[in-house]
């Protein structure tokens, strides 16, 4: 009731909040990120346009013999077909069904968290939906964001989704066999990374003829190395 | 469509808010969101409309203020444009976005009996 002359009129009562509409989704994430960290896993949110080649770059590290033992977890808006993809590769793999949300959040992730144990593990990848919008949004508990990008995608796909770029760590400019094909220039993508990436990281590579997952394999050889070290910076 | 997760979100912390005060309606929700948020101001107004129906916020106003983008240098603070290159031009350091990635219940309107 108004106090100030008992007119019986409600009171309009101001309250200041000043609190992200994400706090609750990045609680769980660090809980997440617990998880991992206990267990020295290196743990990677991998993202990109749907067929950008995500869980083929997976089943290209997994012919690589990394020496890292790896799972996954791929979310899937109807099927299974990449978590098979993936087992079949060799890396033990579950699908998180999404349904309608074109996105994975923390408690998704958690949740499949109690389905895989971390113990033993050195990197375990959550493959997002493919969609370069959404899935920037929520974070994880991830150590690193990695955005696997194809040279067929254009040149400007830095520049028409910077959210999803600036957020990433790696960027992994993929299919670069077909370059021959295409009229893209490499120099042009990596100028649209440059304005969206504050320091920008790619590595090309072909997961069709292994060109490159070399050096995709020693950066991830070198990322969950410095997570032992205590070195590895927290993922953003 | 995200924005309806982020409402979702919206829409329990002002309940929260609400029954803390115990207020019986909600007259003004106040939000900010950043241009490089990744959230779509329009698509969350339509998605509020939906998703408040039965709640406290059913009359309520939504205000959106829109944030835009600050990159500036980490080392000197200089200011950098959109769509330059990510490197202050002056000492080599690269840039960080100082706001406009923002996703913010700024402060609410109840309404007390
Ligand atoms: N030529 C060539 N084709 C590739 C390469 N990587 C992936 N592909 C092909 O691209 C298509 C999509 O690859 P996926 O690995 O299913 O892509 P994805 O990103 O996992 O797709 P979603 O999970 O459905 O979003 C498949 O036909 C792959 O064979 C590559 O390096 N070179
Ligand atoms: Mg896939
Ligand atoms: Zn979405
Ligand atoms: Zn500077």
């Amino acid at each position: 009731m108004c106090e100030d002359c008992g007119c019986g009129d409600p009171a309009l009562v101001p309250v200041e909040v000043q609190e992200s509409l994400l706090a609750g989704n990045d609680r769980v994430a660090r809980h997440n990120r617990e998880h991992f960290l206990e267990h020295g896993v290196l743990a990677l949110n991998l993202m990109g346009s749907p067929g950008s080649g995500k869980t083929a770059l997976l089943e290209a590290t997994a012919r690589a013999h990394t020496g890292l033992r790896i799972a996954a977890v791929s979310g899937d808006l109807a099927t299974d077909r990449d978590a098979r993809r993936l087992e079949a590769a060799g890396i033990p793999a579950r699908s998180i069904t999404t349904g309608s949300a074109c996105h994975l959040d923390a408690e998704m992730v958690h949740h499949a968290l109690h389905h895989q144990a971390l113990a033993g593990l050195d990197v375990f990848v959550v493959e997002n939906v493919g969609n370069l919008v959404c899935p920037a949004v929520y974070d994880l508990g991830q150590n690193a964001n990695v955005v696997v990008l194809s040279v067929t995608e254009g040149e400007d796909k830095p520049l028409k989704y910077p959210v999803m770029f600036r957020k990433a760590d790696l960027v992994v400019l993929t299919k670069i066999d077909l370059l021959p094909h295409l009229d893209v220039s490499r120099a042009a993508i990596e100028d649209a990374l440059a304005r969206t990436m504050p320091e920008p990281a790619v590595i090309a590579l072909s997961a069709k003829t292994g060109e490159g997952v070399e050096r995709w394999v020693a950066w991830l050889a070198a990322r969950h190395a410095g997570l032992a070290a205590g070195t590895a910076a927290a993922g953003s | 469509m995200h924005e309806m997760s982020i409402v979702q979100a919206l829409l329990d912390r002002v309940e929260a808010e609400a029954e803390a005060h115990a207020a019986s309606a909600v007259v003004v929700v106040r939000v900010a969101i950043g241009t490089q948020s990744g959230v779509e101001p329009d698509l969350v107004r339509s998605a509020f409309d939906l998703a408040r129906a039965g709640t406290r916020c059913a009359e309520a106003e939504l205000v959106i203020r829109s944030v835009e983008a600050v990159w500036a240098c980490v080392a000197c603070a200089r200011p950098l444009a959109a769509g330059e290159r990510l490197r202050c031009p002056r000492c080599g350091a690269p840039a960080r976005l100082a706001s406009g990635d923002e996703i913010l219940l700024e402060r609410l309107e109840l309404e007390v009996a």
